[in-house]
């Protein structure tokens, strides 16, 4: 009798020699996701072409009662990506393909390792884009972006990925491929399941393909950068121009830290003395953008800006943009290390709270960089730390942690794009009531009753799903609902 | 007795005079209810779907009861908790513009609140005229002409509370506009009738008034010319907020009627655009020429923007097709019906409404359903049956084919496992 085969036999035969990586060097090339602080090892990893190739995985996973875990570009900052030891990384890359795209009805369907950035490309020619943009955009997958809700500088308008996602062919924890959602619709009847799975974390199935909405460009975009004493005079000058109705694309901030990095690294020469910087964008009619800057630069002035520029031309509009999107990786040059954070305040806050974190870091002693999506209250504070030096991580992180603290405490979230993954979960009851979790986590129990999906991640402690109900028999079953049955 | 035990549990829940017996009018989709009760707060709320839970009682929210004919007839309805004293706002930061308002507030008043900080929830379906309450919209998944630029309940929704079958008081969201903590459960309460638990508070984004605004109407007589002048819309730059169509039950053999600007047809697509005065002026009249034919630019709404074309008794459908199919699904529909079917709604966005006359037969109905939903299989789309008569609703799949069917089964049984909420509503007998 020839021994059983191993799980990573079956995978084999069925997905072929090519698509299984069991070599532990190779497996640990996929040991941590942007979030490199956590780190293990795939016992093994799966790299399917399509969609049937996800599910099958899955399927073995579900016969051989092994969770799994999915991953896209793995561009992810909480660690939601993060594999299990004993457990199967399904890994999107290979699925590329953008399958379709639909002007007339202003759709894309597309494989979830296509790249966000590659979407607008494809169709901006034709003058239509897809507008979430996380910053990672030319590399981060759209399978990435469905499981994180991601968003981006240009969501404080344009809203995030659940409101550009159509349908969803979810593969299901038991391996099942089912659309999810209206797809070329705007709408689907029954429950919302789409709407939920997206932001689910990879918690709930994984995405196989994705249907987006695309939109048409807007004929005139322009930017204003506006000059600032303080780092908290930019933030009420957001809260100003957010309060006066006015919907910039977008509204970003550096503070001084941040624009010393980014002036090191790529010289974008904002104006002197600047204690921040204020980068609002507008986009739509030419004639609502002109009025829509105009009064953006007005209401700067009167928050004490100092200097506003408006790029006359898509030249000096780059050149606005690049030491804002030099920023994170710049830091890197004004200390070795740091943590990106990830909190949500009310945009009505952004000053006051901008004022505790700048009081917390310099009472610990520890540098703050702040660059953030100013528009929707978004903060991205990096705290700077010397891994070298013994404690100061630590050090960084309680800060980084009570910047956290802060956001609840102001009626803010402790996530607005990153995800809660595995570096956030613990903190998940800050926000939410152990029935707020439990109540979520009986989503999970319909989904996946015996968590083989990504578990771990988002919940602090999983809910135990009971006793699956015993099947009705069909006489039980009201005609209605077998109608539903036998269609699907 | 065990009915007057009930009504002494409801009345001790929410106080004497918020719970009592139900009358003659209380009922949904025509099956009476037993007792009627109006918490005053989540607490009582929560006490009451306790009571109904210990009691196996069937329980189903009402707001201002403008759709309770709405959906598939319920399985039974014990206790109808009315959210009437569920109302008001909560809370408003106009600077934030986020609001918090009870689930029983109705739409004007919260929209009437919201005015004087020059702000709106940008959410108008056709039963906001008639009293529709917040929780109400939400839980029947509706909107209005807004859709095409804001979206529908569930994309405004940024927090929810709610009570679950067990009477345990459950959020998910927040008060900020951006927050991916945890499952957004909003979504899922969106649109499900009920069936999953009883919004007591929602939280939503909101959106300045628009500063002018200006509707472009112009007539036309076939979806086919409606789906032309759709296409040069949507492929300018003018960023509509609503583009509409009403096409009315008007016979296509009637002879043209002429008038000094040429031909106008029975049916009128109408283009509402929002912003500076000086940008609507300008974007108007690029959307005039757009439209071409009689296309004017005027200062109110066609006087059926915004409403349900179909009246008390009809049978009312609601068609969701990619939008460049829109035309196709109209033919397929009034095709399978024979006559004229008024259609009205978001062509824009390619959601629609339909009315069949309320005399229809359950087999013609039936068959109708089977033609349109045959032509958009192949094309993506769905027709529902959003009410019509107990005759008609009892015998004919008001869904049609609802993908996830199996999972959605799991997430009732999760969260209703003793089918107390408003059983037998909503898709699949859930």
């Amino acid at each position: 009798m020839p021994p059983p085969a191993t799980l990573a036999d079956r995978l084999r035969d069925a997905l072929g020699d090519a698509a299984v990586i069991t070599d532990e060097a190779a497996r640990r090339t996929y040991e941590c996701d942007g979030l490199t602080h956590y780190r293990v090892t795939p016992a093994v990893v799966v790299l399917p072409v399509d969609a049937e190739g996800v599910a099958t995985t899955v399927r073995l996973c579900q016969e051989y009662d092994v969770p799994f875990v999915a991953r896209g570009s793995g561009t992810g900052l909480s660690g939601g990506a993060l594999p299990l030891a004993d457990g199967v990384l399904i890994v999107t890359s290979r699925m590329r393909r953008i399958l379709e795209v639909d002007l007339p009805n202003e759709r894309a369907v597309v494989e979830p390792g296509v790249a966000n950035l590659a979407i607008s490309n494809a169709v901006a020619g034709k003058g239509y884009f897809y507008a979430p943009d996380p910053s990672s955009q030319v590399v981060c997958s759209i399978g990435g972006n469905v499981a994180e809700n991601s968003g981006g500088a240009h969501c404080v308008k344009y809203g995030f990925t659940v409101h550009h996602v159509t349908g969803v062919e979810l593969c299901t924890p038991d391996g099942e491929l089912v659309w999810l959602g209206g797809r070329m619709a705007a709408e689907a009847p029954g429950y919302d399941l789409m709407g939920v799975v997206v932001g689910s974390e990879g918690t709930l199935g994984i995405a196989t393909k994705v249907a987006v909405r695309l939109l048409r460009s807007p004929e005139a975009v322009t930017t204003l950068l506006a000059a600032f004493r303080t780092v908290a005079d930019a933030g009420a000058a957001t809260s100003a121009i957010i309060a006066a109705g006015l919907t910039p694309a977008a509204a970003e901030i550096m503070d001084a830290l941040a624009i010393r990095a980014a002036e090191q690294a790529v010289d974008c020469r904002y104006p002197a003395g600047a204690g921040a910087v204020l980068i609002v964008e507008c986009d739509g009619p030419a004639v609502e953008v002109e009025a829509e800057v105009a009064e953006v630069g007005r209401r700067c002035a009167a928050a004490g800006a100092f200097e506003v520029r408006i790029a006359a031309d898509p030249a000096e509009r780059a050149e606005i943009w690049r030491g804002r999107r030099s920023a994170f990786a710049a830091v890197g040059r004004i200390s070795p290390n740091y943590i990106v954070q990830d909190g949500v305040v009310p945009r009505t806050a952004l000053a006051e709270v901008l004022s505790e974190i700048s009081a917390r870091a310099d009472a610990a002693g520890i540098r703050v960089a702040n660059v953030f999506h100013a528009g929707d209250g978004n903060l991205h504070p990096l705290v700077l730390y010397d891994a070298e030096v013994p404690g100061a991580y630590a050090a960084a992180e309680e800060v980084s942690g009570a910047i956290l603290d802060l956001c609840v405490a102001h009626g803010g979230s402790i996530t607005g794009e990153h995800g809660v993954g595995v570096d956030k979960a613990a903190k998940l009851p800050r926000m939410f009531s152990a029935a707020d979790l439990d109540t979520m986590q009986l989503v999970r129990c319909a989904f996946d009753p015996t968590g083989r999906a990504n578990p771990g991640k988002v919940f602090p402690t999983p809910r135990l799903c009971g006793e699956v109900p015993r099947p009705r028999s069909a006489a039980e079953i009201p005609a209605a609902e077998r109608a539903a049955i036998e269609a699907w | 007795m065990a009915a007057d035990s009930v009504l002494a549990a409801l009345r001790s829940a929410c106080g004497p005079g918020f719970a009592r017996a139900a009358g003659a009018d209380d009922l949904v989709g025509g099956v009476p209810a037993r007792w009627v009760v109006l918490p005053g707060t989540t607490e009582e709320a929560a006490a009451v779907l306790r009571i109904a839970a210990e009691r196996r009682l069937a329980i189903v929210p009402r707001g201002a009861g403008t759709k309770l004919d709405w959906g598939a007839t319920p399985a039974g309805v014990d206790v109808v908790l009315d959210t009437g004293r569920l109302s008001g706002v909560a809370w408003h930061t106009p600077g934030d513009l986020v609001a918090t308002v009870g689930a029983g507030t109705p739409m004007r008043a919260l929209q009437g609140a919201l005015e004087p900080a020059g702000q709106r929830l940008a959410l108008d379906p056709g039963s906001v005229p008639a009293g529709a309450t917040v929780g109400g919209v939400l839980g029947a998944g509706e909107a209005g002409p807004l859709r095409l630029r804001f979206g529908i309940g569930r994309d405004l929704l940024i927090g929810v509370e709610f009570v679950r079958a067990d009477g345990v008081v459950a959020h998910a969201g927040g008060r900020v506009v951006k927050n991916v903590a945890g499952y957004d459960l909003g979504k899922l309460l969106c649109g499900s009738f009920g069936t999953l638990g009883v919004i007591t508070s929602a939280t939503f984004r909101l959106h300045p008034l628009p500063a002018r605004r200006a509707w472009v109407r112009r007539s036309v007589w076939t979806p086919l010319e409606v789906h032309d002048l759709l296409g040069d819309v949507v492929m300018s730059s003018v960023v509509p907020t609503a583009v509409e169509i009403d096409l009315p039950a008007v016979s296509s053999l009637v002879p043209r009627q002429r008038t000094a600007a040429g031909p106008r047809g029975p049916g009128t697509i109408a283009v509402l655009l929002e912003g500076t005065a000086d940008g609507v002026t300008i974007r108007s009249g690029i959307v005039r020429k757009l439209l071409g034919g009689d296309a004017s630019i005027v200062d109110e709404p066609p006087h059926w923007w915004g409403r349900y074309p179909f009246g008390p008794g009809e049978i009312a459908l609601k068609l969701a097709v990619p939008i460049a199919d829109l035309h196709a699904a109209i033919y397929a529909l009034r095709d399978a019906a024979g006559v004229a079917v008024p259609v009205r709604g978001s062509a824009g966005v390619g959601v629609v409404h339909a009315a069949l006359p309320r005399a229809t037969g359950v087999d013609r109905v039936a068959a109708i359903l089977a033609a349109v939903r045959g032509v958009l299989v192949g094309r993506g789309g769905s027709c529902v049956v959003l009410t019509a008569p107990p005759a008609v609703r009892d015998e004919v799949d008001l869904w049609g084919p609802v993908p996830g069917m199996t999972i959605m089964r799991r997430v009732k049984e999760q969260f209703d496992p003793h089918r107390l909420l408003s059983p037998g509503r909503f898709v699949g007998g859930l």
